[in-house]
C-alpha cells in the first residue's frame, strides 16, 4: 500500500504554481458567477464608509483625530473610575468592622484573623475596587471604538511609521490590544502573517500598559503629579500624565523595534494586507453590557486566583520574624541598595519581584510591605495613602520612577507563558523578559541621576 | 492620456485598474489570490494613508490597503470609465 | 458524557461572526480572559428542540489554504476535528469575496450552512439576494440573518435541526477546475482513500497535494498515527 509520504512525492512531480492559481482562480470565478446570478446591486454606490474615511484618515486631520480618541478614551476611564472607586473601597471597609466582630464571637485565633482579614480580604478587595472600576469603564468604551471598526484606521494612518521602525502596521492593534491585557495581546499578535514582524509585536507589547498596571498608574500620578489640582481638572492633569507615559512607552517600542530589526532580527517588512471594513454602528447596549460584565467577571476571578495567594504569603512573610524584623523587612533591606540607585527602595523592588504573577498586586504587596504589621490599613482615602508613602520618603521623583518602572519592566507570568506557547523558543522568551528588565532599570537609574544633578529634588 | 499599463502603486485614487499579472511569490501570492487580486479582476485605488503609504483598494467588494512593496508588483491596465 | 452537536462557526474576518456568535449562544460561552475579539476559538452552547448543540467560534479568515496560524486553527477544525455542522457566515454587503470561503469549505466537509448575515445593512444598500438560487447552485441550505438585530434566527435553528434529524440532505456542489486539474484528482483520490478511509474528503486531500501544502500533510502524519492507535484500543468496545 502507498504511504502518505509516496502520494506527497507522486503530487508534488504533477504540480505547479499556475495549478494553484489556477484553483484559486476557478474558486474565484465561480463566486463571482454566483453573485452575478443571486445577488443585484443597487445603481447608487454606498459612500457613507468613504465619507466617514475621508475625514478619519485625511491627512490632516487624521492624526489629530487619532490622538484626540486615545486622550478620550483614557479621560472617561480615569474621571469616570474616580467615584465608584472610592464607593467601593468605603463598601469594602465598612464591612470589616461586622467581619472582626464575627470573628471574636467565634473565638477564631488571632492569627487565622490576621491570614484571612488582614491578608486575604484587605489584599483582594484592594484589588477589586482599585482595579475594577477603570476596567469595567475602559473595556466597553474600548470595545465601541473596536466594533465601530476604528483601530483598522489606526493601523493604516500608523502603518508608515511601523514599517520605518522595521514592524508591521498591523502591531498597532495588537498594541491597542495591549491596552486591555498583554496575555491577550500576545495571542493577538497571530492576526501578523510574517514571523519576524510578529515577533516584534510580541517582545515589545510590554510597553503598553494593560490593564493591571492603569490602577497603579492612574492612582501614582493623581496623587503626586497633580496633586495641586481638584475635581475635573485633577482627572485632566491625571490623563495628561498618563497620555505622556503611554506615548513613551510607544517611542520605546519604536526604539526597540528598529534596534531588533536591525540586529537579531534583520529582514525586509513583508506580507502586508489590511482590511478596511465598513464603519457599523455598534449594538451599544449589547457591547457595553458584555464587555464590562464579562472583564469584570475576570477580574474578580483573577483577584481570588492570584491576588489572595499573594496577599496571604505577604501577610506571613510579613509576621514571621527573623531577628527583631520581619522576613519582609529583611528582603526589603536587602534589595535597598539598589532600588536606590533607581530612585525607589527596597519594598518598590520586592513587590515588582512578589509581583510577577500579576501586576494587579503590586501596589497592594507594597502597601502591606510599609506597613509594620503587614497587611492593608483599612482600605483607607487617598490623603492617607500618600501619607504613608511619603512618610517612606516618597516624593514626586519617587512616583516618577515606580511608574516608568512599572510601564517599562518585565511581563507578568501569564503574558510570559503566553509568550512561551506561541513562539515555542526559550531563547525568546527569556529575550521578552530581558529587553523590558534592561530598560526599566536603565531609564528610572537615567531620571534619578538627572533630577540629583539639576537639583529638581 | 496616462499610459495604460501600469502597476497598482502607480494609481492615483479614483483609478480602475484592470489586474493582468502579480509579480510575487511564496504565502503573499496566495494572500493576494485569497483577497481577490487575481488576473482579470477590477480594482479600484481608494485612498492612501496619511503619510502617503500603503494605500487602500476596492477589490471584491472589499477595501485592502496594500504597501507599495507588493502594489508595485501588482501589474493591469487602466480601466476608467470616463 | 458530552453528547452535544458541535457546530463551528466560520467566516471572513468583519462579517459579525462573533456578533451571530454570542447573539445564540448568550452568556452561555466560555472564552479567554480578554473581553474583545475572538482571539482563541471561544465556544458556547445552545439548546433547541431538546438537543443541545457546542458552537466553536473559529477564528476569522480569508481562506482555508492555511498561510496563516489562524487559517491552520481552523481550517484543522473543520476538517479533523469533523463537526456535526459547519456554519458558514457570509457578509451580505462583499458577497463575491466570501462567497470565495464558502466554496472552499464546501470541498472540505459535507454538512454545511451558508449564513448569509448583515442582510438588513445590505437591504438598505439596496443589494438583494436570492438565497434560494444559491441554495440550488450550491447544494446546501443558503440563510439570510441579522445578527444584531436576531433576524432570521428561526430558519437558521431550523434548518441545524433539520440537518441533525436527517430530514434534509446537504449536497455540496463541487467546484469543477480545468481537465487538467481534474485528470489529475482523479488518479490521486483513490489513492488518498484507500491510504486514510475515515480521513478527510479525499477529493479535498487530492488538491491540496497539487497545491503542496506541506504544512497539511505533517498534520495528516500526526493525524493518522494518532487514529491508528485509536483502531486498536476500539476493538475493546
Amino acid at each position: 500500500m502507498m504511504n502518505l509520504q509516496g502520494l506527497w512525492t507522486e503530487a508534488r512531480e504533477q504540480s505547479s504554481t499556475e495549478m494553484r492559481d489556477e484553483i484559486v482562480h476557478r474558486l474565484y470565478e465561480r463566486s463571482r458567477k454566483l453573485c452575478a446570478a443571486g445577488v443585484k446591486y443597487p445603481e447608487k454606490k454606498d459612500v457613507r464608509t468613504e465619507r466617514i474615511d475621508a475625514i478619519l484618515t485625511s491627512p490632516v486631520l487624521g492624526f489629530p483625530i487619532m490622538l484626540l480618541m486615545l486622550g478620550a478614551v483614557f479621560y472617561i476611564t480615569i474621571a469616570g473610575a474616580n467615584i465608584p472607586s472610592s464607593l467601593l473601597a468605603d463598601f469594602f471597609g465598612s464591612l470589616e468592622g461586622p467581619l472582626e466582630n464575627l470573628f471574636v464571637y467565634l473565638h477564631i485565633p488571632d492569627w487565622i484573623y490576621g491570614i484571612l482579614v488582614a491578608g486575604l480580604y484587605r489584599g483582594t478587595t484592594w484589588v477589586i475596587s482599585v482595579m475594577l472600576p477603570p476596567m469595567a469603564i475602559f473595556f466597553p468604551v474600548f470595545a465601541l471604538l473596536e466594533n465601530y471598526g476604528y483601530l483598522p484606521r489606526v493601523a493604516f494612518n500608523l502603518d508608515r511609521i511601523f514599517k520605518s521602525a522595521g514592524a508591521h502596521g498591523k502591531q498597532s492593534l495588537t498594541m491597542a490590544m495591549g491596552f486591555g491585557c498583554n496575555a491577550a495581546a500576545v495571542l493577538s499578535t497571530r492576526i501578523i502573517e510574517s514571523p519576524r514582524e510578529r515577533m516584534l509585536a510580541i517582545l515589545t507589547n510590554n510597553f503598553v500598559p494593560c490593564n493591571g498596571r492603569w490602577g497603579t498608574l492612574i492612582l501614582l500620578s493623581s496623587l503626586f503629579m497633580a496633586s495641586h489640582f481638584t475635581g475635573g481638572f485633577k482627572s485632566l492633569i491625571t490623563t495628561l500624565v498618563i497620555i505622556g507615559l503611554v506615548m513613551f512607552g510607544i517611542v520605546i517600542t519604536f526604539l526597540v523595534s528598529w534596534i531588533l530589526s536591525k540586529t537579531a532580527l534583520k529582514g525586509v517588512p513583508t506580507h502586508y494586507t489590511l482590511e478596511l471594513p465598513p464603519y457599523r454602528r455598534p449594538k451599544i447596549f449589547d457591547t457595553v453590557i458584555r464587555s464590562s460584565l464579562t472583564k469584570s467577571w475576570a477580574v474578580l476571578m483573577r483577584a481570588v486566583k492570584v491576588a489572595a495567594p499573594a496577599a496571604i504569603l505577604t501577610w506571613i512573610a510579613g509576621n514571621i520574624y527573623i531577628g527583631d524584623a520581619s522576613v519582609l523587612q529583611h528582603v526589603a533591606q536587602f534589595l535597598d541598595p539598589f532600588g536606590r540607585l533607581l530612585g525607589l527602595d527596597g519594598y518598590i523592588l520586592m513587590a515588582f519581584i512578589l509581583g510577577l504573577p500579576a501586576n494587579e498586586i503590586v501596589l497592594p504587596i507594597l502597601l502591606m510591605g510599609y506597613l509594620s504589621t503587614g497587611s492593608l490599613t483599612e482600605a483607607g482615602s487617598m490623603a492617607e495613602l500618600k501619607n504613608i508613602l511619603s512618610e517612606h520618603g516618597w516624593t514626586w521623583l519617587t512616583a516618577l520612577n515606580m511608574m516608568l518602572f512599572s510601564l517599562l519592566h518585565y511581563p507578568c507570568g501569564t503574558t510570559l507563558i503566553n509568550i512561551y506557547k506561541e513562539t515555542k523558543s526559550k531563547k525568546w522568551t527569556f529575550m521578552a523578559f530581558l529587553i523590558p528588565t534592561v530598560i526599566a532599570v536603565i531609564v528610572p537609574l537615567m531620571t534619578t541621576f538627572a533630577a540629583k544633578a539639576f537639583g529638581w529634588v | 492620456m496616462r499610459e495604460s499599463k501600469m502597476t497598482l502603486a502607480d494609481a492615483e485614487k479614483g483609478d480602475v485598474i484592470k489586474i493582468s499579472s502579480l509579480g510575487l511569490d511564496g504565502v503573499m501570492r496566495r494572500r493576494l489570490l485569497d483577497l481577490g487580486f487575481v488576473p482579470g479582476a477590477l480594482v479600484e485605488a481608494v485612498r492612501k494613508s496619511p503619510l502617503g503609504d500603503p494605500m487602500a483598494f476596492k477589490v471584491s467588494q472589499a477595501v485592502i490597503a496594500l504597501r507599495k512593496e507588493e502594489s508595485s508588483k501588482i501589474e493591469g491596465e487602466l480601466f476608467n470609465d470616463e | 458524557m458530552n453528547n452535544a452537536y458541535r457546530i463551528a462557526l466560520a467566516g471572513n474576518p468583519n462579517t459579525g461572526k462573533s456578533t451571530l456568535f454570542n447573539a445564540l449562544t448568550g452568556l452561555r460561552q466560555h472564552t479567554g480572559n480578554w473581553a474583545g475579539k475572538t482571539v482563541s476559538v471561544a465556544q458556547g452552547s445552545l439548546q433547541h428542540k431538546g438537543n443541545h448543540y457546542d458552537l466553536i467560534d473559529l477564528p476569522g479568515t480569508y481562506s482555508l489554504f492555511s498561510n496563516s496560524a489562524d487559517e491552520t486553527v481552523a481550517r484543522n477544525y473543520i476538517v479533523f476535528e469533523k463537526p456535526d455542522i459547519t456554519l458558514v457566515v457570509l457578509d451580505a454587503t462583499s458577497m463575491e469575496r466570501n462567497l470565495n470561503l464558502a466554496l472552499q469549505v464546501l470541498e472540505m466537509t459535507k454538512n454545511v450552512i451558508i449564513c448569509i448575515n448583515l442582510i438588513d445593512a445590505a437591504e438598505k444598500q439596496g443589494i438583494k439576494i436570492n438565497e434560494h438560487l444559491l441554495t440550488r447552485q450550491l447544494g446546501v441550505p443558503v440563510i439570510k440573518v441579522s445578527a444584531r438585530n436576531k433576524l432570521g434566527f428561526p430558519k437558521l435553528l431550523d434548518t441545524i435541526d433539520r440537518i441533525i434529524t436527517r430530514a434534509i440532505e446537504c449536497n455540496p456542489v463541487p467546484t469543477i477546475y480545468d481537465e487538467e486539474i481534474e485528470e489529475k484528482i482523479s488518479r490521486l483520490e483513490p489513492k488518498v482513500k484507500e491510504l486514510w478511509k475515515d480521513g478527510p474528503s479525499s477529493r479535498w486531500v487530492s488538491l491540496r497535494l497539487l497545491d503542496g501544502d506541506e504544512d497539511l500533510m505533517r498534520e495528516m502524519e500526526k493525524r493518522m498515527g494518532r487514529e491508528e492507535n485509536d483502531e486498536s484500543s476500539r476493538v475493546m468496545d
